[in-house]
């Protein structure tokens, strides 16, 4: 073999290998007077937390029912992912920035913080209207534009105002499509969960602007729990973008999400996550664990739910954003890029259970695993018997950067009648050297050559994003594939 | 709480001796570490993990008698024998639900060199290869497999030497037949010494379809350097007839090895099929064809495991499901680390062709290396219905158009019998299926026309 040749391939080897040196750029922290309870968990510090909040007995009723049920449960450990026995006694529950009695004003630390983050609490910053929620440990700090959607009758708050500001609406909806016995995780949330965003979209009202909420941890071994709820009305439209990042810290910390959306007749929901937790460092120390339940369920006919997630953070992530496809003509979506590094760990993908006829879902996944990363796609689609005419296509490819890496893929079908159709197809393979052969004929370093097919090969997830997260997200993708050209 | 395993085990401290004695030596050394493996588990339930629609915990539950005695039975062969393949001669074998017998024309079809017999008879004459390689490769992890190494008395050992293409294919009809509900338990050992060639034909029948039958087979099949083997197992049995069968491959360097599983009737199965690769160039196929219809349940598992480099391994399993059919499907590729240059493709095609059929399919890869093109499909639908116009507004019927459809998405896995005057007989077989005639040749078997069974 020519000798150059050799050194060159070696090269490219290196940079595609090396593919994941940048350093995490959200990994401050910030010193702002927090407020944290106790470590350890028990009944009292449920009712600690349900105290601190000033909630109602019904909710304080509904967390000791799901904490009690949480005792009756072993840690799941059937993902494809390492999960060390978490010791939940050793995580405070309950931290907040605290707030200056005497001014309405948000604590100037807290928002250099989310300046700093890019993330505008001031109105007159906005780049392109977009209402955000943003939510630092266990509050919610500030909203944005809520008065401009007030005059629609949208209600975009956090939850704890929603319990307090709409309780029929939260207890309505509030566990009707995670209920807390649903697993492990889900009944620990709903025992402990802090702040999150409530939405309410009225009959008829197509929501201006995107909604988003802004997820943030800084204190030191706390975990965070949110909840989110978002319901769309009949006929109603909203698209809501969740971004998170958290401080860069040695210790494993652990962030678990309920998020349940309802989708009405004719409504349509678009769900659209960014999410940049600390992955730990390069020999997987550190990091955040992800570990998130979140479903949604098309109730109506003719209703339409849309996941879209970029996940290039946490150490381990653990999440199915899965779609109950109820009414008849409802339509689920999922489009994932997934990218892990180092020693990064991800076992995502979703479930799309048609009950409805003449139901409809898609499924895109592309896993890309550089590094010694793990890298899995799980997912089911399941038809009713009664749910005839359905229709599934899922499709998930899976690059491998580098020889050290994996990628897996475990669908589960089950088709219940004889008018449905599902296909699914997957495929993994490596970067294709030829591409970057002719990138690098043209003038194009290996590095950005493989930028290049990576945005290309996700090209399909990220047309489904809103246009500012379509920006960040292909920046994230090619800031994480970055390595040390020498 | 008692599970169905214990009957079993409580068989085998009453009765061990009695096993033992009528067992051959090979065999009996296994049996303390299976009943070692059995100790606290249980026979795998429905939900679990590849077992999303197979409860065998509920298929060996009822009380199945077990042929401690080695009764004999006069089976009515020529009534039975309804796999002629026509323009195929073959080395025809028999089990007798558990018991070995060969046919009378055997001998004279084997080659020089070339070892078909019982276990018994192997522990004779060639005891070093039972000693060498029996057990190897069965995994008495499973609850099943270890029952079976528990229980079984006799097998059946195939020994091809370096070398020998062995020119007909071995052929091995089961048939069930008894009185009262009976567990046959049944092993299959085939060595392939390098670079050794055969094929092998299995059929399942069953006669007294009344009566209830459990079928536990294990099969083990060692395919040494450059060694290629074809197994293809045909089961038409009853609906009354439950099968549980593990088959485990071991493939070393430039071995090929294809295995195909044809379900055209039968009442529950099982299959498993464990091919470890561990010689690079090697090449596995495996191939599942099923038709279902009634309340058939059909069920295939399979696990390959690319354990090096350079190595091609294809699967494809159909289904047609109709009434209340069951069919599911879970397979998984494994590519461990350092296996570059690996090919492996695994597909799953079923049509669910009436409301109350269900299909379960679960195909995984779970890949540990860049440099590899793996890939798995799995497609559930119904015929095209465009297709279906195109042949009505031509005048042909819509049963018929039916039929020609459903005979055009099985040929594909037919075309992969590497045996000419066998894929024939499938494609006779599948359409007279399709049809919904039994595709046994009653009057042939009636008449004494097969010159093959002449006395066994």
């Amino acid at each position: 073999m020519n000798p150059i040749q050799g050194n060159k391939k070696d090269e490219d080897k290196k940079i595609i290998s090396e593919a994941a040196g940048e350093e995490y750029k959200y990994g401050f922290v910030t010193d702002v007077d927090t407020a944290v309870i106790p470590k350890g968990l028990n009944e009292d510090v449920v009712r600690q937390i349900s105290a601190l909040k000033g909630e109602p007995e019904w909710l304080l009723e509904f967390r000791l029912k799901a904490f009690r049920y949480w005792l009756t449960l072993p840690q799941p450990k059937w993902g494809h992912v390492n999960i060390p026995d978490i010791d939940f006694q050793d995580i405070s529950y309950y931290a907040a920035p605290r707030k200056r009695t005497e001014q309405k004003e948000i604590d100037p630390e807290v928002k250099k913080t989310f300046d700093k983050l890019g993330i505008p609490l001031e109105e007159q910053m906005r780049l392109s209207g977009m209402a955000v929620d943003a939510i630092m440990d266990s509050v919610s700090v500030h909203t944005t534009y809520r008065e401009k959607l007030a005059e629609l009758g949208v209600i975009f708050c956090s939850i704890s105002e929603a319990v307090k500001d709409y309780p029929d609406l939260v207890k309505k909806y509030m566990g009707s499509v995670v209920p807390y016995t649903d697993n492990f995780y889900a009944a620990l949330k709903s025992a402990v969960f802090s702040d999150g965003s409530f939405v309410y979209i009225p009959k008829g009202v197509r929501c201006p602007m995107e909604l988003s909420s802004y997820f943030r941890i800084n204190a030191a071994q706390t975990g965070q729990f949110e909840r989110t709820l978002i319901v769309a009305d009949d006929e109603s439209y909203v698209s809501y973008l969740e971004g998170c990042t958290a401080p860069q810290r040695d210790e494993n910390q652990l962030h678990a999400a309920i998020v349940e959306i309802i989708v009405e007749e004719r409504a349509e929901v678009k769900y659209s996550t960014v999410q940049n937790w600390y992955p730990g460092d390069k020999d997987g120390r550190g990091g955040i664990y992800n570990l998130v339940t979140k479903r949604g369920i098309c109730r109506g006919d003719h209703s339409k739910l849309s996941w879209t997630q970029v996940e290039t953070g946490s150490a381990i992530t653990w999440k199915y954003p899965s779609c109950i496809l109820a009414g008849d003509y409802s339509v689920g979506e999922f489009y994932s890029v997934a990218l892990t590094r180092n020693r990064q760990e991800a076992d995502t993908g979703t479930k799309m259970i048609h009950l409805g006829k003449n139901s409809r879902s898609t499924i895109v996944s592309k896993g890309i695993s550089a590094g010694n990363s793990q890298n899995s796609y799980r997912g089911m689609v399941k038809i009713a018997p009664k749910a005839t005419n359905c229709r599934n296509y899922t499709q998930c490819d899976s690059l491998l950067l580098t020889a050290t890496s994996g990628a897996h893929t475990f669908p589960v079908i089950e088709v219940g009648n004889d008018s449905s159709v599902v296909e699914h197809e997957a495929t993994t393979s490596k970067i294709n050297e030829e591409q970057i052969f002719y990138c690098n004929q043209r003038g194009i370093s290996t590095e950005d050559a493989v930028g290049l097919i990576v945005n290309g090969y996700a090209k399909e997830v990220m047309a489904k994003l809103p246009m500012e997260f379509a920006v960040e997200a292909q920046k994230l993708l090619s800031i994480s594939l970055e390595g040390s050209v020498g | 709480m008692t599970t169905s395993l214990q009957q079993y085990i409580d068989l085998y401290n009453q009765y061990g001796e009695a096993i033992r004695s009528h067992a051959p030596a090979a065999m009996n050394a296994l049996r303390d570490d299976a009943l070692a493996a059995l100790e606290g588990v249980g026979l795998p339930k429905k939900g679990q993990e590849d077992y999303e629609a197979t409860d065998l915990e509920a298929v060996f539950a009822p009380d199945y008698g077990v042929n401690i005695n080695r009764v004999p039975f006069a089976p009515d062969a020529a009534a039975s024998f309804r796999c002629d393949v026509p323009n195929m001669s073959t080395c025809l074998y028999f089990f007798f639900n558990d018991i070995f017998a060969e046919s009378r024309t055997a001998a004279r079809n084997t080659q020089p060199g070339l070892v078909i017999e019982s276990f018994a008879d192997a522990q004779k004459n060639h005891p070093e290869v039972l000693q060498q390689y029996l057990g190897t490769l069965a995994d008495t992890k499973k609850p099943e497999v270890a029952l079976n190494t528990l229980l079984a008395q006799d097998g059946m050992l195939i020994y091809v030497p370096k070398g020998m293409v062995v020119e007909k294919p071995i052929q091995l009809v089961n048939i069930f037949k008894a009185a009262a509900p009976v567990m046959a338990l049944r092993r299959i050992l085939v060595v392939l010494e390098e670079d050794a060639q055969a094929k092998m034909l299995v059929c399942d029948h069953t006669q007294d379809t009344e009566q209830q039958y459990l079928s536990s087979q294990v099969i083990e099949i060692v395919a040494n350097r450059g060694a290629m083997f074809d197994y293809y197992d045909l089961e038409e049995s009853s609906e009354n007839t439950h099968r549980v069968s593990s088959i485990f491959v071991s493939q070393e360097e430039g071995s090929n090895v294809l295995v195909d599983g044809i379900t055209l009737l039968n009442g529950f199965t099982r299959n498993d099929y464990y091919v470890e690769i561990n010689g690079e160039h090697a090449e596995t196929h495996l191939l599942g064809m099923t038709v279902a219809s009634a309340h058939q349940h059909v069920d295939n598992h399979t696990y390959i495991s690319h354990n090096v480099a350079r190595c091609e391994s294809n699967e494809m399993f159909k289904y047609v499901l109709g009434d209340h059919a069951v069919g599911a499907f879970a397979g998984k590729v494994l590519v461990k680390e350092n296996c570059p240059r690996t090919v492996a493709y695994q597909g799953n095609r079923n049509i669910v062709a009436s409301p109350e059929a269900k299909m379960y399919s679960k195909p995984h890869l779970e890949i540990y290396t860049d440099d590899v093109k793996c890939s798995h499909g799995s497609a559930t639908g119904q015929l095209n219905e465009e297709a279906l116009f195109y042949m009505r507004s031509r005048g042909i019927s819509e049963t018929e158009a039916r039929q020609l459809l459903m005979q055009a998405f099985m040929s594909d896995v037919i075309d992969a019998v590497r045996l000419p005057a066998l894929k024939d007989r499938l494609h006779h077989l599948v359409e007279k299926r399709f049809r919904g005639q039994l595709a046994m040749c009653a009057e042939c078997g009636a008449a004494n026309c097969n010159s093959k069974i002449e006395n066994v």
